[in-house]
């Protein structure tokens, strides 16, 4: 005797049955409110600049920035700016879209781990933020070689800036 | 009775289970799939709805089904009406999240006998790609406007375990050909496969490097379900229950970019809990037969590092050497997993409570372990790389 035994269901592909198609949940669009710390970041990646915040109880910093130090549960002291280099922690190439479709060209996207002046990070903690990597292909990734990479911020021209983390064109590779 | 970290007024034990197929569409609506495997259930346990207290449900994303509130929605089929009932919701943990809030209610004194029910119907978000879906659970603003896939944060997550661990695609891949391999003796599987090999993973259509299609659990329909009862119900209802040894969550932040993906942190620390209340200071000797998550495969291995039923980075090592099959030392995923059996998210968590408890029983038939099995595990894992939930099984 297998457990379960006749386990029920009747799969599409035998009974091509009709379904209700509804395009979408009406027309409903979010406007999400930045808050107290992302609004700030965003007003900062404005003026070409990436801010953090920092808890002295426990010296953790936070980019993306929060209000409070989530770990001492404390309001966060602090702000503190990034020098806009890192390095890539994780990194991958994705050949499709957000739908699913198949992208027309791979797109390098990874974890950067940012350098704070006056701060050292291990890998436990670190301030962090998922972005597109450029000056690089996906042979780079596949063989690993972007691991640790050294990376830089490109920062769209300041006219084009709106204030969101696509002010931040891409970390561009400036050092293998 | 008191457990190492927790007191409560009665032991628990599963005392049925039941499953739908798991197919990529199927007719039934998701209420109709939930009483599929409530029934089924309570068939096997002898009992019927009367004999029912409290009912948990879980259910994940809303979007996927296309209805809000879905735990009301599901109430119905679930055998929720007029009585006390819940859903629960931890993204892809909520499959083991769902024996757990079970387990509260029994242990607690407050029900005596419980079912419990999971049920996913990703069909229903077929356009453009039940994927794309996914796209809500990101960070609205530091996220969501660079246009993310859901596998980017897996293919992230992948990258750096290959590399802090010197792992090779091909080491991973042989747990896709495992669970497609195992699923072929369930009943239920969506995607048994008794031939597949590690090319035919590798060869498969390149998604986000470093993962390809093979590497991904399908898209699924499908509904699992279990019954609960106290310890003095239990003894009434069966002659052989399996008791709830120990129970461990915890979450993470969603803050996923500022922690070290390599080893995860939201499963130990949830097993960690579970382990002290079942006694287990041991796992890779005590534990005989494990159903660790498996969305993707290196999350098997990823999952048996934070399970302690392997060492970091000795996962892939077991796996090659042949440990984690079913007639090895340790067999993982027996039933199939996620690869193999197919994924309707919530449902696929419940239906490795399932297995173990007929792991246990020796009612696997085709997939009964080569070992004896005095203790199980089941694990999921969900959200932003932030949800753990545990539990141990036994005689």
């Amino acid at each position: 005797m297998t457990k379960p035994k006749n386990p029920r269901g009747t799969p599409f592909e035998e009974v091509a049955f009709p379904v209700f198609e509804m395009p979408h949940v009406g027309k409903a669009r979010y406007n999400y409110t930045t808050g107290w710390a992302l609004g700030r970041f965003l007003a900062g990646l404005k003026e070409g600049k990436i801010l953090g915040t920092v808890c002295k109880k426990c010296g953790r910093v936070f980019i993306p920035p929060r209000m409070y130090c989530s770990y001492c549960f404390r309001e966060v002291d602090d702000w503190v700016e990034a020098s806009g280099e890192g390095t890539v922690h994780t990194v991958v190439a994705s050949y499709i879209e957000a739908t699913r479709a198949r992208a027309e060209e791979p797109k390098i996207v990874g974890v950067i781990k940012l350098d704070v002046p006056g701060y050292n990070f291990d890998d436990h903690f670190f301030p962090g933020v998922l972005h597109y990597i450029c000056g690089a292909s996906d042979e780079d990734v596949k063989n690993m070689k972007l691991f640790g990479a050294r990376v830089r911020a490109r920062f769209k021209p300041p006219g084009q800036r709106t204030g969101s983390i696509t002010d931040i064109e891409c970390f561009e590779v400036v050092r293998p | 009775m008191t457990g190492r970290n927790l007191n409560f007024k009665h032991r628990v034990a599963v005392v049925g289970a039941g499953l739908t197929l798991f197919r990529r569409r199927m007719l039934e609506t998701p209420q109709e799939l939930a009483w599929l495997a409530a029934k089924q259930a309570l068939d096997e346990a002898g009992l019927t709805l009367k004999d029912i207290d409290c009912v948990v449900i879980g259910s994940a994303p809303d979007a996927f089904d296309g209805v809000h509130m879905k735990g009301e929605y599901l109430a119905e089929g679930a055998g929720g009406i007029h009585k006390p009932t819940v859903r629960v919701y931890v993204g892809g943990a909520t499959g083991v999240f769902v024996p757990i809030a079970a387990w509260w209610h029994v242990a607690s004194g407050l029900c005596k006998r419980v079912l419990a029910v999971a049920e996913e119907k990703m069909s229903h978000s077929a356009k453009p790609h039940p994927q794309y879906v996914f796209r809500y659970i990101w960070d609205p603003i530091v996220e969501k406007p660079l246009n993310p896939n859901l596998l980017w944060i897996f293919a992230m997550e992948m990258h750096r375990y290959m590399y802090r661990c010197k792992v090779k695609k091909e080491d991973i891949a042989l747990v896709a050909v495992k669970n497609k391999r195992n699923a072929c003796g369930h009943p239920s599987a969506q995607l048994c496969d008794p031939n597949i090999k590690v090319e035919d993973v590798l060869n498969s259509e390149v998604l986000v490097w470093p993962v390809n299609r093979l590497d991904v659990s399908p898209v699924s329909d499908g509904a699992a379900a279990v019954v609960l009862a106290s310890e003095e119900e239990a003894r009434r209802i069966t002659d052989t229950p399996v008791w709830i040894k120990g129970i461990g969550w915890t979450l993470d932040t969603t803050h996923w970019t500022n922690r070290d993906l390599a080893y995860p942190e939201y499963v130990r620390r949830a097993a960690e809990m579970a382990y002290r209340m079942a006694g287990i200071d041991n796992p890779r000797r005590q534990i005989d037969v494990a159903e660790p998550y498996d969305p993707f495969d290196y999350k098997e291995l990823h999952h048996m590092e934070g399970l302690g039923l392997a060492k970091k980075c000795e996962a892939p090592i077991l796996t090659r050497e042949g440990v984690t099959q079913r007639d090895g030392d340790l067999p993982i995923n027996p039933s199939g997993g996620l690869l193999g059996v197919g994924n309707p998210i919530a449902a696929a968590g419940l239906m490795k409570v399932a297995e173990i408890f007929w792991q246990v029983r020796g009612e696997a038939g085709a997939r009964q372990v080569k070992k004896p099995v005095y203790t199980g595990l089941a694990q999921a894992w969900g959200d932003l790389m932030q949800a753990g939930t545990v539990i141990v099984m036994g005689i």
